[in-house]
């Protein structure tokens, strides 16, 4: 049981993160990044090349990983998502360019680095053992790391001035334009920071449960219904909604581990009841 | 704490018929003027067409188009492949045919405003619906296809009644999962046989009428590939008009509506809830007529025939071919399947290419390729 739940916490700290940055894309932007599992992916492989491979220190295969993505993130902001918003007479059109971008990462992943799994070395060996609880150190370790970048996140999303400027666009983006907030800029940082937090994702787990290149899809539907469950565009919706999921799969593969996809099946079917009572996710405000 | 910013609604709509295909809603970046969407949705509550009275040389112009269209498809392109022996396109053509039915279903979603990533799973309740009624039944199969159809209208209606009360990103999120979902259960249900499929299906049987075969059974024919190239071609044919007569009725113009301010309409007196499980339905059912001929050309259907890659491609068609346009999926789905297709010989670059030329696509046209008519249009 103990084992149960601190699965499910470690696997929520993960999920939260994935989350946070898809949540920050769509408050920001209004941009659903179908993308998000790739740039997962991609960070996960940064960190295999940096630390697996050049044999560096893994922090600094970690700040590679997240400079790598918020670069990436930063130029198909500039480059891609502001011209076709522009452009396109409806919002929706970025979600083909979204798609795009999926298709084209995933291509990319696969010519530059296989269609292989690829992990690499734990970080700390050993595993903590306290009466029947076991976990491996590494594991902890990750979790920490996770929890640690969901709080500086909301640290700086509650006190900093960029922070408060985001937030303002999230509320209104007219508003804040109005304001003096220069909402191009902020754009720009926030689906950096958002493409950032994928990588830091995929960076942390190439650790314990490795990377390959078909994994983007799948963890982007993950993100989509962390996000639903939360409500989109709410920071504490996505923390909550990661932690959930976390659980729900923890708990779900304990009790029904006979039966393998059914877990999948059971959370998919209470979500879409739950979504019917609650529409707008845990904390989500409603469509305008 | 972040909160979200509600989608701006897309459309201040125009009215006004000239060519082919027809602009049924020429969708204007405007943040829907409230003079222009009040009069949009009055114009729909009381039933109005809002169409202008078309001229005679645009009735002519229609005309010929169609009549184009159909000597293309049913007399051009089989002549074509008879006389240089391409055979096997018949079956690429004929995918093509059945997924611009399936992508015309997101269409119509798309036109009462919601983005429908979840056709995927209708394809496949479709196939597997007429897979189990023709193998398992001995149903035939052209019994099985409406059967097929209204299964999914049916469990759609079910389906559709709860989820569609999310808006915007939600429901396109919650259409994904059921893709998903769809594939699960195909996955964990006895009737469907798990991961190993139904295979082997009968083809379709003769169809007589007092005694005279009207459609010949498909494996006494020399060809089957082509008579499933006509049946899918003429479906397709079928559906599409049936569409397009659809959003030029009073329906259509409740859809638009729709589409425009949902609490506006509801206000107006239009059954808001109504309608777009209606719209819905119609949309299933074409991803399940779509879905079963599909099974029925493979003879074989398996949990993965239909998976999310192919719900976003639905999509993708509707996008490709400009959302704007009744037969905007008819040509996304032929352009991408054709674009895959030739980029076969790239090997390894092949989606690296397909992607990167649809990025290119988006910031070049983001409206879809059909926009380039408006373009033509207000050029003089």
């Amino acid at each position: 049981m103990e084992q149960v739940i601190a699965n499910g916490l470690y696997l929520g700290a993960q999920y939260a993160l994935i989350a946070l940055g898809l949540t920050l894309i769509f408050a920001l932007m209004n941009v659903l990044n179908f993308a998000h599992g790739q740039m997962y992916v991609l960070g996960g492989f940064v960190v295999y090349q940096v630390y697996g491979l050049m044999k560096l220190p893994f922090v600094v295969a970690l700040v590679a990983a997240a400079a790598t993505l918020a670069v990436l993130g930063a130029l198909l902001e500039r480059f891609l998502f502001r011209t076709v918003i522009r452009r396109s007479e409806r919002e929706e059109s970025t979600m083909l360019l979204a798609a795009g971008i999926a298709y084209f990462l995933d291509a990319a992943i696969l010519l530059m680095f296989g269609e292989k799994q690829r992990g690499v070395h734990k970080i700390v060996s050993g595993v903590f053992v306290w009466d029947n609880l076991i976990l491996p150190w590494d594991r902890i370790l990750v979790a920490g790391l996770a929890v640690l970048f969901i709080v500086a996140f909301i640290l700086m999303m509650q006190y900093t001035k960029p922070g408060r400027a985001m937030r303002a666009m999230a509320q209104d983006r007219t508003a804040a334009q109005l304001m003096g907030v220069p909402v191009q800029f902020y754009g720009l940082v926030g689906f950096a920071l958002g493409a950032m937090l994928a990588g830091l994702v995929g960076g942390l787990l190439v650790t314990i449960t490795g990377v390959n290149s078909g994994i983007g899809g799948p963890i982007s539907i993950k993100a989509f219904m962390m996000v639903m469950i939360g409500g989109a565009g709410v920071t504490g919706g996505a923390i909550a909604g990661g932690f959930i999921l976390g659980m729900l799969e923890s708990v779900g593969l304990t009790v029904l581990h006979a039966y393998g996809d059914l877990t999948y099946l059971a959370i998919f079917v209470a979500m879409m009841i739950f979504l019917a009572i609650r529409p707008n996710g845990l904390m989500g405000k409603p469509w305008g | 704490m972040l909160r979200m910013v509600p989608l701006p609604r897309f459309a201040g709509e125009e009215t006004g018929a000239c060519c082919f295909p027809p602009p049924c809603s020429e969708a204007k970046r405007g943040r829907g003027t409230t003079r222009r969407v009040v009069e949009g949705a009055r114009r729909s509550a009381l039933g109005y067409l809002g169409d202008e009275p078309m001229s005679r040389t645009q009735g002519a112009g229609r005309a010929a188009a169609v009549a184009v269209f159909l000597a293309a498809v049913f007399v051009a392109i089989p002549w074509a492949i008879a006389s240089t022996g391409r055979t096997d396109l018949y079956y690429t053509l004929s995918s093509v045919a059945l997924l611009a039915i399936a992508s015309g279903g997101v269409w119509l979603t798309f036109y009462i405003g919601r983005i429908n990533i979840g056709q995927g799973a209708w394809a496949l309740a479709g196939g597997y619906a007429s897979a189990v009624l023709v193998a398992t039944y001995g149903w035939s199969f052209w019994l099985s296809l409406p059967a097929a159809g209204l299964i999914c209208a049916f469990a759609s209606v079910l389906v559709g009644l709860p989820i569609l009360r999310l808006r915007g990103v939600y429901f396109s999120m919650v259409t994904l999962v059921l893709t998903e979902v769809a594939r699960l259960t195909a996955l964990a249900l006895p009737i469907t046989n798990g991961a190993r499929g139904i295979t082997s299906i009968p083809t379709p049987g003769p169809i007589r009428l007092f005694g005279l075969t009207i459609v010949p059974a498909f494996d006494s024919l020399a060809e089957p590939n082509r008579a499933f190239y006509f049946l899918s071609a003429a479906m397709m044919t079928l559906c599409f008009a049936g569409l397009w007569r659809l959003v030029h009725s009073r329906l259509g113009q409740l859809f638009a509506a729709l589409r425009q301010n949902e609490d506006l309409a509801s206000s107006m007196g239009v059954n808001v809830p109504l309608l777009r499980v209606v719209a819905y339905a119609i949309s299933s059912f074409l991803g399940g007529v779509g879905g079963a001929i599909f099974v029925a050309i493979a003879q074989s259907i398996y949990p993965s025939s239909f998976t999310i890659n192919d719900s976003v491609n639905f999509m993708l068609n509707c996008f490709l071919g400009g959302l704007g346009f009744v037969f905007g999926p008819m040509l996304g789905t032929l352009v991408l399947y054709f674009g895959w297709d030739l980029l076969f010989q790239t090997g390894p670059y092949q989606l690296l290419i397909y992607s990167g030329s649809m990025i290119l696509l988006m910031l070049v046209l983001p409206n879809g390729i059909l926009s380039l008519l408006n373009l033509r249009r207000r050029a003089p």
